[in-house]
């Protein structure tokens, strides 16, 4: 058997990243993939060992070599129940970059990475024509009618992931700088995500106005770029690098105290840009300290002295942990604590809050069949907690929490935990102005 | 190479996607938990037992070697397919078939994880006791094809003390039904229990009846700490002297505590010689404190200089967490690991690990011991690279040693892992020929061909 480490290709896992893998196969327990495909080369063992026979020469990269890596959700449940301390979905993901720069792309790789990620005001654009459809009630049409059934039912499915979209993107509406109420105790620099803007803008909305009434001073640039995360998540290192580096220099320069984000995703990644850019000797410093600001925006509100809402939002809710947000950033206590700071919410935990839900980003599109399976799993457990909402912090766990309520028919609200914190603030406001004869008509 | 007519045969029988033979799919189907592998021709997923017979009667009309695999957790390469050919891969057929509340007695299909099995019962108030390490990422297949045992065998027993009943596929594709929901049964020979610890070689297992227990209610966990390994050894006797049959008496050398802590940063204590987990269970709380009470008591007595009861669930599941790592965390340290299993009398346990430590001296390799103490049943794991060639050799002088020193000891080669190939070469030493080939008579009856899992437990005759 060949054993010579194929030294010359960019981005190769090193040695250390697989050679004591001792191929117990505890990571098959933890993989969302593996336990409903049950075929052992979907699991994250054999993407260590296929990694390393690759790397040793031992195998060459094929279209299915290709597609097992893709079908990695990402979602980090190996890294972290592996006691050897091999990280399987981190293979995965760098044999996506030596992929990317050892294999021909896909044509349309290159405009959607390339062209539309990095520029928001494309992707503004793009969701032109479903604002249009939503808007001009063709949606409540063609729902009442039953056209779309005609459709197959992939695209149904998505046709349930998005919520009502905002009539202009909130980067166009978002001020750039927000004053708190009352004295400032915080500046806080706000990434507001490629999804957050364009998709899910009452939830960045939501965000700035619970900050700004805790004490922080909001900016929000809007020249902001998209994190990376979907460039990286398609092995375009050098790209995510270029994001990186752009969103370091917008950011730095307003000396923020932290830097918050809604979006676990957007958050990951962030709080990777120090380890992305550690061998740029020009960003490497920068980067590392823009990394240790970042903060998503339930961690960031249960380190502050946060006043909890007075209003009551009556319901009872469970909350799913975002793979990026409870493995990646180890944020799990924080947007539970958030939510138990709400009257009237009954909190109540799901079985395996943590599994994966099946969006990892694109896997509805790539790999819609799995991403339903393992989606399953987790409607059924939204199901057995008889809970009203289901509060998550990740743009891509809603959309996927959306399409999965309604594919295995869950009645369940999905919405972001702070969408849930600003309505009670907003209650509270209500009924004060409701009290405050001078602000009556 | 599978003929594409039959490829198409046993496409038809399981559907085109539980058919695999790409590059990728045969090298993850070439290894199990040791470092050994082989690529096999093909891999069929069948859905049920009777999908399992037909594939069957096909290999053996074509001559095609088998080799059933659950979740590919082994021990000692006995789902390795050598022999190329096909694995049978059984993690498609994971469905609970029944759970009888009344006769306590569930139904269950091969591929079903042991550990989601558990969870299923202990839901209703019930409890199946065995618990291998593996118990998260094997099958009850596997379980039972090498009769697994785990730390609760002391109270409870192995998996062969579980299983009431198979159904299995011989190797012309006869299905077969063994044992039944009756307790006793001496209807004929005990065919169910010569099929447990089998490995794979007579007959492919589909179905198992398991004899399930009501849950006990209470657990008390306790760490014992020793400054010399011999007061470890004597307190485990003293305990079971006292009329308190503990569910599990774990132990770890020095070793195996420092290369734990490395990783869990569990507070354990890193000068001590040896440690033993001690867990009392049952239906009633004030037993389960008094036999915990007493087992703290004799420690003591025995020379223990710590004893340490958990107070909390979270601090129970801690420990359990640091005794479940052990064998896993030993590959931060080096590439490779041997994990034996050997299996001596509880008297001369603190005498095999002293002879461990010896060897381990003599071929300058670190080898950590843990195990069930209960049982005697030792984990002594050698720590090495298999890309240094003179380390490997060492490593083989070492096994012959370990396995020489425990038959020498009035004990045997393995206790739960099973013989697959990797203990054949001391086989003779632990049965001699006679029983070998009284062994290799039995196998005949039921592979006359030697198709299934061909080389596999004793030498093929």
């Amino acid at each position: 058997m060949a054993q010579h480490r194929r030294d010359d290709i960019p981005h190769l896992p090193t040695e250390e990243q697989y050679l004591n893998c001792i191929r117990c196969g505890l990571c098959l327990s933890a993989c969302p993939i593996y336990r409903e495909t049950l075929r052992e080369t979907d699991g994250p063992r054999a993407h260590v060992v296929l990694t390393r026979k690759y790397a040793e020469g031992e195998i060459d990269i094929s279209p299915e070599f290709v597609d097992l890596m893709y079908k990695c959700l990402d979602c980090e449940a190996c890294n972290a129940i592996c006691p050897v301390g091999i990280r399987p979905a981190d293979l995965a993901m760098e044999m996506r970059q030596v992929i990317h720069k050892t294999q021909p792309q896909p044509w349309l790789k290159k405009p959607i990475f390339h062209g539309y990620f990095p520029h928001p005001l494309i992707q503004e654009l793009s969701v032109l024509p479903l604002l249009l459809y939503q808007r001009l009630g063709l949606q409540a049409l063609a729902r009442k009618l039953g056209i779309l059934k005609l459709l197959p039912r992939q695209l149904q499915d998505m046709e349930h992931m998005v919520p009502k979209l905002p009539a202009r993107p909130l980067r166009q509406v978002l001020p750039e700088e927000v004053p708190p109420a009352g004295e400032e105790k915080h500046r806080v620099a706000f990434f507001l995500g490629c999804f957050q803007s364009t998709i899910f803008a009452q939830e960045s909305e939501a965000s700035v106005r619970v900050m700004a009434r805790n004490g922080c001073r909001v900016f929000t640039p809007k020249q902001v770029k998209c994190c990376g995360m979907p460039a990286a998540g398609y092995g375009d290192i050098d790209l995510v690098k270029s994001l990186a580096r752009f969103n370091i220099d917008l950011f730095l320069p307003l000396n923020p105290d932290v830097i918050v984000t809604d979006c676990a995703t957007c958050g990951s990644t962030l709080k990777h840009y120090g380890e992305i850019l550690k061998d740029d000797p020009a960003y490497a410093e920068k980067a590392a300290l823009f990394s240790s600001r970042v903060r998503d925006i339930s961690e960031f509100l249960m380190s502050i002295d946060i006043r909890p809402p007075k209003g009551e939002v009556r319901a009872r809710v469970t909350y799913h942990d975002p793979c990026h947000l409870v493995r990646a950033q180890k944020v799990r206590k924080q947007p539970r604590d958030l939510l138990q700071l709400i009257p009237g919410v009954e909190f109540v935990e799901m079985k395996e809050s943590d599994w994966c839900c099946g969006s990892a980003g694109t896997q509805i599109l790539t790999h819609y069949h799995n991403s339903l399976a393992v989606n399953r799993r987790k409607m059924e457990n939204v199901r057995a907690t008889g809970a009203d909402i289901v509060a998550t912090g990740c743009p891509g766990c809603q959309m996927q929490l959306n399409m999965g309520s309604n594919h295995y028919n869950v009645n369940v609200r999905v919405v972001h935990p702070i969408q849930l914190l600003e309505e009670a603030y907003r209650r509270e406001e209500a009924e004060i102005a409701a009290d405050d004869p001078s602000t009556g008509d | 190479m599978i003929e594409p007519r039959v490829v198409k045969e046993l496409e038809t029988i399981v559907g085109k996607e539980h058919v695999l033979s790409s590059p990728e799919d045969l090298i993850a189907y070439s290894y199990d938990s040791t470092f050994e592998e082989h690529r096999p021709d093909i891999i069929v997923s069948p859905a049920n037992t009777e999908e399992v017979s037909r594939v069957m009667r096909i290999a053996y009309r074509e001559n095609i070697p088998i080799v059933p695999r659950g979740m590919g957790s082994g021990l000692a390469a006995a789902s390795i397919p050598y022999s190329g050919g096909m694995v049978l891969n059984l993690t498609r057929m994971n469905r609970i078939l029944e759970i009888d509340q009344e006769n306590m007695i569930a139904t269950v299909e091969a591929g079903v994880v042991t550990a989601d099995f558990q969870a299923t019962v202990e839901e209703m108030g019930l409890f199946y006791p065995p618990d291998p390490s593996s118990i998260k990422h094997s099958t009850i297949g596997g379980n039972i094809a090498c009769n697994a045992g785990g730390p609760r065998c002391l109270k409870y027993g192995v998996t062969s003390d579980y299983v009431l009943g198979l159904t299995a596929v011989l190797p012309n594709g006869d299905i077969i039904k063994t044992g039944g929901k009756a307790i006793k049964n001496v209807t004929g020979l005990n065919l169910t229990q010569l099929l447990l610890g089998s490995e794979g070689t007579l007959a492919v297992i589909t179905e198992a009846l398991l004899r399930l227990m009501p849950k006990p209610k209470y657990a008390r966990t306790a760490m014992a700490v020793y400054a010399d390994l011999d007061d470890a050894a004597k307190t485990v006797n003293a305990i079971l002297l006292e009329g308190v049959v503990p569910a599990t008496i774990e132990l770890m050398d020095d070793t195996t505590i420092n290369t734990i802590e490395e990783y869990l940063h569990l507070g354990l204590p890193t000068d001590a010689a040896a440690i033993l987990i001690i867990e009392t269970d049952g239906s009633d709380e004030q037993t389960v404190l008094r036999e915990m009470e007493t087992v703290a008591r004799v420690a003591r007595e025995c020379g223990a200089t710590d004893v340490r009861v958990a107070k909390t669930e979270a601090e129970r599941n801690e420990l359990w967490r640091g005794r479940r790592s052990v064998s896993p965390s030993l590959a931060r340290r080096r590439p490779n690991k041997l994990g034996e299993d050997i299996s001596v009398p509880r008297s001369a346990i603190p005498e095999a690990i002293r002879r461990i430590k010896a060897i381990s001296a003599k071929y300058n390799l670190p080898i950590v011991v843990f195990g069930h103490a209960g049982d005697g049943n030792l984990h002594p794991n050698i720590l090495f690279d298999k890309r240094d060639p003179d380390e490997w050799h060492r490593v083989e002088q070492v096994s012959a040693e370990i396995f020489g020193m425990a038959v020498e000891l009035g004990g045997t080669l393995t206790g739960e892992h099973g013989v697959g190939v990797l203990k054949q070469p001391y086989l003779e030493l632990a049965l001699g020929q006679t029983v070998i080939a009284l062994q290799q008579g039995i196998k005949k009856v039921f592979d006359p061909k030697g198709l299934l899992n061909p080389g596999k437990k004793f030498p093929a005759a």
